[in-house]
């Protein structure tokens, strides 16, 4: 169980709470207006935003004051998911281990995950030479492979098309259930909550709310919703 | 933190040195005053002739476009890593005594002028920062949008009317910095008043601080000089902090119009004004070259070991530089923004003043001639960081903004995130800093003047040792040495950076 304990943080003027409980295993959309703290609730639970009170609990584990890279969380952002100097295998690599001294064992695995995918033929390409799509299969690949419980998306895929981007939130279904991953994203499109989120947690006026049924929410939304839901 | 720290321990601590041992004012007798008089005067006198011919020179480089303009613009660049006294060699070679500016005089029943004394070394220092104030003055033309000479194009304005609302406007912002950043070069000028200057109208502090040293053995004077001379400095960065003033031309679409060329007497004049600062700054060198370069084989083999010695120094200093300087940046890019301040610090302290702290904290460990070679090795790295620190931290931002977190999230720290993250991204960066490091501590003559000996010269040393003694043309071959390798260490450094970071 992922739990905000009365979490809070402050940035200037800015500032978000969070109190609320989310099972193991689920699956939510993040949604709310522009600069309402929704990419900031990821950022504390994924390590880069300090609270300045509370906390947040996984599984009954304090995670205040553990560094990022020591959490139980993979996070895909928008763009700079991966490493431009680095191979596709080696950024896939830095999944099982950050100096990325593989064992023969992990360098097969690294091969399964990037088959998994579909991009075995590509593992000695680097980014660049990548499409968009092809791009965020290798980080989704990264994910597969490091196999933390707790997974965010900042608008991983926001950038994509409409059938890359259904593609890739099947292959992240595909993923997640496999390994009964905990997802929160953060989403921009409505259509993406309903395909893949039961529940939704709406971030508006300084709080995110506990999470609520995505259909009941969405075809009927609070007053502040609906303006920017349009 | 602990790089910005030993910064800080470093400068500190000796300026501290120097600070007890200095002797009071009073310890300063009338030439010592008349060298404080002359240092501003000449830094002064310097900072303006360089300010106000760039204007010319970079008006005509920003109007009109010809074959060479591109190099040329690369060339100006040059006399940063230049070494001071392959300079000299070369302003000798056409200003001296035997000279190509008196031997075109004699017939005219005129001369011969002197190149030693206080115009020698005016002379050298415009041909050092001309180029520096040209290329400023020349980014400033540049910053002016295009659309903005567009429209003045459509209003009819004449180049009269363009240079009142556009490049006046533009100069009074750019200058006062150009200015400020010669006169700071110029205070601290060491090497150039060594060679061309002396006596009692052409001393300035630096040459001052080294005669106490060596000749009066007079550290309290030598100590006194110094910390005036960190005054000075002090004073002239504060001046610089407020100096600018923005011209507020707005943000332009950086389309690539061509700025307008007027015709008639305008065009001769920017051919002009091109053709003579390409002749002062390119004749003297390629003098040297010519002279030098069929000497070389000839070079006696002491030349040959002090190369050698002054290429491992070059490259330990260099090393150090790109370790404190890597260090300092990251940590900035971090947010400890005071590790910034004091990568700076080196700014105010001189070379010589370091090596006179550095000398009193270590006279009763080690002797002069010992010290000399580490002392400058380390004064070399701390005097290069500036620029370095320069050059890596905004990169070292940018790697922070673009893959600091997703390196976080996966846990890259230390060495693995040094290997895998740091090193590779800023490849370009360090190769450029350490390209700049290198060639500054192969050209230095500086610190190396107070403690050495003539059993182990570095390059610039021998150098000069052959000048002073009238060896010219072991001098001019020396110098094409000296010249080759301080650009070839830049080259190489650069070129090895940039081809890492297209990998």
């Amino acid at each position: 169980m992922l739990r905000f304990d009365r979490a809070e943080t402050r940035l200037g003027d800015f500032a978000l709470s969070a109190d609320f409980s989310v099972a193991a295993g689920a699956r939510l959309a993040v949604i709310g207006p522009s600069g309402s703290g929704k990419s900031t609730l990821l950022g504390m639970i994924a390590g880069f935003v300090p609270l300045s009170a509370g906390r947040i609990e996984w599984e009954g584990r304090d995670l205040t004051g553990t560094p990022p890279g020591a959490r139980p969380v993979s996070i895909l952002f928008q763009d700079q998911n991966l490493f431009p100097h680095l191979t596709v295998a080696q950024n896939v690599g830095l999944g099982l281990r950050p100096d990325l001294r593989l064992s023969p064992d992990q360098r097969q695995a690294v091969v399964e995950a990037l088959r998994q995918v579909g991009l075995q033929d590509l593992a000695n390409r680097r980014p660049a030479q990548l499409s968009g799509g092809q791009q965020s299969r290798v980080a989704l690949a990264r994910v597969a492979l490091r196999a933390q419980p707790i997974l965010l998306l900042d608008e991983a895929f926001a950038a994509l098309g409409p059938a890359l981007k259904t593609e890739m939130l099947a292959l992240l279904r595909r993923i997640a259930d496999r390994d009964g991953t905990t997802v929160l994203m953060v989403t921009h499109d409505p259509d993406d909550a309903r395909a893949f989120a039961p529940e939704t947690v709406v971030v508006m006026d300084g709080v995110a709310h506990p999470p609520m049924p995505t259909g009941a929410l969405l075809d009927h939304p609070p007053e502040g919703l609906r303006a920017y839901l349009g | 933190m602990i790089a910005g720290a030993a910064v800080i321990v470093l400068v500190i601590g000796t300026l501290a040195v120097v600070a007890a041992t200095a002797g009071g004012l009073s310890a300063l007798g009338p030439w010592d005053w008349r060298a404080v008089r002359f240092t501003l005067w000449q830094a002064a006198l310097s900072a303006t002739l360089s300010a106000l011919l760039a204007v010319p020179v970079a008006r005509a480089l920003a109007r009109r476009r010809f074959a060479g303009r591109g190099l040329l613009i690369t060339l100006l660049g040059a006399p940063f890593i230049l070494p001071v006294i392959v300079a000299i060699m070369g302003l000798i070679a056409v200003f001296g005594r035997n000279g190509l500016v008196n031997a075109a005089l004699a017939p005219l029943g005129l001369g011969p002028v002197s190149i030693y004394g206080w115009q020698g070394v005016i002379l050298a220092h415009v041909f050092f920062n001309l180029p520096l104030a040209v290329r400023m003055v020349l980014h400033g033309w540049q910053a002016i949008p295009a659309e903005r000479f567009r429209l003045a194009q459509s209003l009819g304005f004449t180049p009269a009317d363009t240079a009142r609302h556009l490049e006046r406007p533009m100069l009074r912002e750019v200058l006062p910095g150009a200015w400020l950043a010669v006169f700071l070069v110029c205070l601290t000028s060491f090497a150039v008043a060594l060679a061309l200057g002396g006596g009692p109208r052409a001393t300035t502090i630096e040459l001052a601080i080294y005669q106490a040293f060596r000749f009066d053995f007079d550290m309290g004077k030598a100590a006194t000089l110094g910390l005036i001379q960190v005054g000075l400095c002090l004073v002239a960065l504060l001046l610089s902090r407020r100096a600018t003033v923005t011209a507020g031309f707005g943000a332009g679409l950086d389309r690539d119009l061509p700025l307008p060329a007027p015709p008639g007497w305008r065009r001769g004049a920017d051919t002009a004004a091109i053709l003579l600062a390409a002749a002062f700054l390119l004749v003297p060198m390629s003098f040297v070259i010519l002279q030098g370069a069929p000497r070389i084989p000839a070079l006696p083999d002491a030349v040959w070991s002090a190369a050698a010695r002054s290429v491992v120094m070059a490259l330990i200093s260099a090393a150090l530089t790109l370790t404190l300087a890597l260090a300092l940046a990251l940590s900035v890019a971090e947010g400890r923004s005071w590790v910034e301040a004091a990568g700076m610090l080196p700014i105010v302290a001189s070379p010589l003043v370091l090596g006179t702290g550095l000398f009193l904290l270590l006279r009763n460990v080690a002797s002069a001639p010992q010290m000399a070679l580490p002392v400058t090795v380390i004064i070399n790295a701390v005097m290069a960081l500036p620029f370095a620190l320069r050059i890596l931290i905004p990169a070292a931002r940018t790697l922070r903004a673009d893959y600091g977190r997703l390196a976080d999230s996966l846990g890259m720290r230390g060495m693995a995130r040094l290997r895998l993250l740091t090193l590779p991204r800023l490849s370009g960066p360090l190769g450029f800093a350490g390209g700049l490091s290198a060639a500054l501590a192969m050209g230095d003559l500086g610190v190396i003047t107070l403690f050495a000996d003539s059993r182990n010269p570095t390059l610039p040393l021998q150098l000069y040792q052959l000048m002073n003694s009238y060896r010219m043309a072991d001098a001019a071959a020396c110098a094409v040495v000296l010249m080759a390798i301080s650009f070839a260490l830049f080259w190489i450094f650069d070129k090895g950076g940039r081809l890492h970071a297209a990998l």
